[in-house]
């Protein structure tokens, strides 16, 4: 059996935020039923073919806890003699669309690491972003997986925001962290083309920090998760010992995976695809018995490497040199003498312990960085 | 019967400023006498480069030949030779007066005689032309035709008596043009006895019949066959064809005294065919050529070097193509630390330099980085060798030079009276020299400065014309070398010299321009992954200092699964910027650098 990780993905919001373009939709509930059907159709394909089990599996969205937890039972249902002991199963959550009786239920099928999207502290903020809950939704809601044994409990926290201070960025990690929680993503606010908060800020209503209040309120994001324990491993994750996310280290790993439902990524011998982003398309192609994949190409050696290097990167531990050198056949240190002299003589990175990472400077242009490696 | 011949012949040419309206009334004389269908007519067909019709100007000059039916019944034929209307091209627009008898002079009703009118009209002066003037846009409300003739008589002495006043653009009064080119332009006297004595004012690369010269003869007769010489370069060719334009080449069997047309004798090498050459017959020579013949010399000198180095042999031969037609182009190769493989190419002046660039990136389509223009300057080492200098690089160092000296020119400016504050300021910013003012009439007056050819080379006619509203009008002409305290102001980036960047100024203007030049490269280069400082330096001396900080954030916050391919996408796309930036040394510098250092504010 290939052990690899599981991404499936539930496309539904209530409400779709300002700065939000991913694959998500509000008003399409009225799909669910035939959404998790086509999507238990599509795990079924790669069940049948009996040489695959999760390590991990991760529930995204959207917003998977606003369907019935019900169908997050059938999907978990499905799969379940697939699933590896111990495997880390997460599901991502919004602070108010949970209660009791979800909580209870995601328990019992064995989901055992919850994310949920809090964003800022302040309510103001919140608004801003069109977020339709509030921090008191939020203690809420954690109190709630509390109080029925979540021990792995990542807050998704963003950066950079309009109108937000560093006082307020302040306020808001210290207060997560007073809380309590085993892991922590921090983003800085990225502003997507297209969405409502780019015309806002675009046309001067919304004005968003300058990088030099950026980096600062990221090096502050370090500093006090660190005071409360919880260690950068990525450049967004931070978390206790023990508790970094094994889902996500498959991506940067540049691991094998399979993403289910719509818009899904996939990465599996050397191949990657997706699938229709569209929650329609995706359901008439599996209701048709067929794959409901858009497109796919194939990674070539010299793309997997780059990519093993850009992802990797991104993990404070770094690369591992001599395992680059065994996978890829090469002397890393010599065909990239320059390259690399150049980064560490600018402070980008540091070679050590047979390993190379960036460095904090580094991480603020990771960028530039990479781009470095590219041929 | 020669003589009669001769009598039904009118050469002219149009005299006027930018906007006062040439190329319309030509189109209006063409369409008059009807040698093409107006609906065929594109509009101005006289300038027929793309660029020159956005410009409004006409840079590569063209005769027509047109026939007039006269109210006195005969048949006349019309050549208008077509003169380019910018300062760099004096000596070619000389040459094209030098083949007429006459000039129609337009004024524009509405604004009077601007600089370049009178510098050309001082010029058709020269070569005894008869002046005959129209005034235009007598349709606009704002005409006032009455001032105008006083201007003209007062200024040039000119009688209006006989002026036309009309509107080309509404076809008012042309027919009173053409009858007035008749009464009062001569027609030619040439002696068609005599040994062909032909004037050649043009010529055009063509790839089936080689170099074509555009020629006025003025004594004896060219048909096929006739052995020709050039009288300057001493070439000799066997004529394939003679004709006339109507504007389309159209053959015929000879050319004789007083009539304008072309010849074409398998020419291969353009340089060959020198505007202002006189063409004789080989075996039956004329004793002497046509006077006014000058070799042109560039003027104004830059790097053009390919923004990707594989382009370069595309960018030699588009230069080869460029100066089968431009006899005044020059160009060697020369290579740069920054810029790697490039030309060092040589113009009449600005306005011949932009239009070059232009044309190599429209018309041959490569992207060029050019360095910033310079003169040629004269060092006179401390061991007595001369040396020419139009590389800044190139430059003998300090301890090597006795003294320099550079190209001063003769600047005419006419401006309404209430800037003459201004331009004076701004002659005097240029280190210019004051040498007259003349009220040529109550609100304007024409200002003389003798201004360093190295001032005007900049931004000169820009900051004159946003100045004054657009409203100034200016020429210059050579008036030769005067001794000058120059100096070399290197650019230094990351402690490192970028020659590209290199140039040559007045002492005095040093800190000022290293300073805006370090300002303006703060601008325009990019945050990179370390700071960037920016020095001007003299020698081992900092005059300036700017610095670019170091790049704070260039991150992508998520990658997981989904986001990979789109992270990768956002990564190559920036590594295709990063190739179109110059790597000077460890600093990237882009293209724009290059050129925004051209225009500096002052």
């Amino acid at each position: 059996m290939k052990s690899i990780g599981l991404y499936i993905h539930i496309p539904f919001c209530c409400k779709k935020c300002l700065y939000c373009d991913f694959n998500s939709y509000e008003n399409k509930e009225i799909y669910e039923k035939q959404y998790i059907d086509a999507l238990i159709k599509e795990l079924n394909y790669y069940i049948n073919q009996g040489i695959y089990s999760f390590k991990t599996v991760f529930i995204g969205g959207g917003t998977p806890t606003i369907i019935n937890p019900e169908n997050i039972a059938r999907i978990i249902g499905t799969i379940e003699k697939n699933i590896e002991k111990n495997a880390e199963i997460t599901i991502e959550c919004n602070p108010d669309t949970v209660d009791e009786r979800k909580v209870v239920l995601y328990k019992t099928m064995g989901i055992n690491r919850v994310s949920i999207g809090l964003q800022a502290w302040q309510d103001n903020l919140l608004k801003t972003l069109g977020r339709i809950h509030d921090r008191k939704d939020f203690i809420e809601s954690l109190n709630m997986f509390r109080k029925h044994g979540f021990t792995n409990i990542n807050v998704d926290l963003m950066f950079s925001l309009p109108n937000q201070t560093l006082e307020m960025w302040e306020e808001t990690l210290n207060n997560v962290c007073t809380l309590g929680v085993e892991h922590v993503s921090c983003y800085s606010l990225i502003v997507e083309e297209g969405t409502p908060i780019y015309q806002l800020i675009r046309t001067g209503k919304l004005r968003i920090p300058d990088d030099e209040t950026d980096r600062e309120m990221y090096s502050m994001a370090k500093e006090i998760l660190e005071r409360y324990g919880l260690r950068q491993y990525e450049i967004s994750n931070f978390s206790k010992v023990g508790f970094q996310c094994i889902h996500n280290l498959i991506y940067w790993n540049n691991e094998e995976y399979i993403g289910v439902g719509a818009g899904s990524h996939s990465k599996i011998n050397k191949i990657r695809f997706w699938n229709y982003h569209s929650i329609e398309e995706y359901i008439v192609s599996l209701k048709n018995n067929k794959l409901p994949v858009e497109d796919s190409e194939n990674i070539s050696s010299k793309e997997e490497f780059w990519e093993t290097i850009i992802l990797g990167l991104r993990l404070n531990i770094g690369l591992s040199i001599s395992e680059i050198n065994e996978k890829y056949k090469i002397d890393f240190i010599e065909q990239y003498r320059n390259t690399l002299n150049k980064l560490i003589r600018h402070q980008l990175i540091q070679v050590r312990d047979n390993r190379i990472s960036l460095t904090d400077k580094g991480r603020d242009i990771s960028n530039r960085v990479f781009v470095e490696f590219m041929d | 019967m020669t003589k009669d011949r001769q009598k039904y012949i009118r050469n002219f040419c149009i005299i006027a400023h930018i906007d006062h309206g040439k190329s319309t009334l030509a189109d209006r004389l063409i369409e008059k006498t009807g040698i093409i269908e107006q609906r065929n007519m594109e509009s101005q067909i006289l300038d027929n480069m793309d660029l020159e019709r956005e410009r409004g100007i006409t840079i590569k000059l063209t005769s027509v030949r047109l026939s007039y039916k006269a109210k006195d019944g005969e048949e006349y034929i019309f050549n208008l030779i077509d003169t380019p209307g910018h300062v760099d091209f004096t000596y070619e627009v000389s040459r094209s007066l030098a083949a007429c008898e006459g000039a129609i002079v337009i004024v524009d009703s509405t604004q009077g005689i601007e600089a370049q009118t009178l510098a050309n009209i001082y010029l058709a002066l020269d070569n005894n032309l008869e002046l005959y003037p129209v005034i235009n846009k007598i349709d606009l409300p704002s005409a006032d035709p009455e001032r105008v003739k006083k201007e003209i008589e007062d200024v040039i002495g000119l009688d209006t008596e006989n002026a036309a006043l009309i509107s080309a653009k509404e076809g008012i009064g042309i027919e009173e043009v053409l009858e007035g080119i008749i009464k009062y332009i001569p027609h030619p006297q040439g002696d068609e006895e005599a040994p062909l004595k032909a004037l050649i004012f043009d010529s055009l690369y063509d790839s089936y019949k080689g170099v074509i010269a555009y020629v006025r003869i003025f004594d004896g007769e060219v048909k096929p066959g006739t052995i020709i010489k050039m009288m300057a370069s001493g070439a000799e060719y066997e004529v394939i064809e003679v004709g006339t334009l109507r504007p389309a080449m159209t053959p015929c069997s000879h050319l004789s005294a007083g009539e304008v047309g072309y010849i074409t004798a398998s020419i291969k090498n353009v340089r060959d065919v020198h505007v202002g050459d006189t063409i004789t017959d080989a075996k039956n020579p004329c004793l002497n050529p046509l006077p006014g013949y000058r070799k042109v010399t560039p003027m104004v000198f830059c790097g053009i070097y390919p923004a990707d180095g594989a382009d370069y042999n595309n960018l030699r031969d588009a230069l080869e193509k460029l100066q089968l037609n431009d006899a005044a182009l020059l160009f060697e190769p020369e290579t740069s630390a920054a810029l790697g493989f490039g030309f060092r190419c040589g113009f009449l002046g600005l306005l011949h330099m932009e239009v070059v660039q232009e044309r190599l990136e429209r018309e041959y389509n490569i992207d060029l980085i050019t360095t910033a223009p310079s003169v040629i300057y004269h060092v006179v080492k401390t061991n007595g060798e001369k040396v020419e200098v139009s590389n800044p690089t190139n430059m003998p160092s300090p301890q090597e030079i006795d003294h320099m000296e550079e190209p001063i020119v003769e600047a005419s400016i006419m401006t309404p009276t209430e800037y003459v504050g201004t331009v004076m300021e701004l002659c005097q910013n240029r280190r210019g020299i004051f040498k007259d003012m003349k009220y040529i009439e109550e609100t304007r007056a024409m200002i003389t400065y003798d201004l360093p050819l190295n001032e005007i080379i900049y931004d000169f006619f820009d900051a004159l014309k946003s100045r004054t509203k657009g409203y100034a009008s200016f020429d210059y002409e050579f008036k030769g070398y005067a001794k000058s305290d120059l100096i070399k102001l290197d650019i230094l980036l990351n402690g490192e010299i970028v020659d590209a960047l290199s140039f040559i100024v007045h002492r005095e203007k040093a800190y000022a321009r290293g300073r805006a030049m370090a300002e303006k490269l703060k601008e325009v280069i990019p945050r990179q992954m370390f700071e960037i400082p920016i020095q001007a330096a003299i020698g081992q001396k900092i005059i300036a200092r700017e610095t670019v900080k170091a790049l704070r954030k260039d991150v992508l916050a998520k990658c997981y699964g989904g986001d990979i391919s789109r992270k990768k996408k956002l990564l190559e796309k920036q590594k295709e910027g990063k190739k179109r930036m110059r790597q000077i040394g460890s600093v990237e510098l882009p293209q724009e650098a290059f050129m925004s250092v051209l225009k500096l504010n002052d």
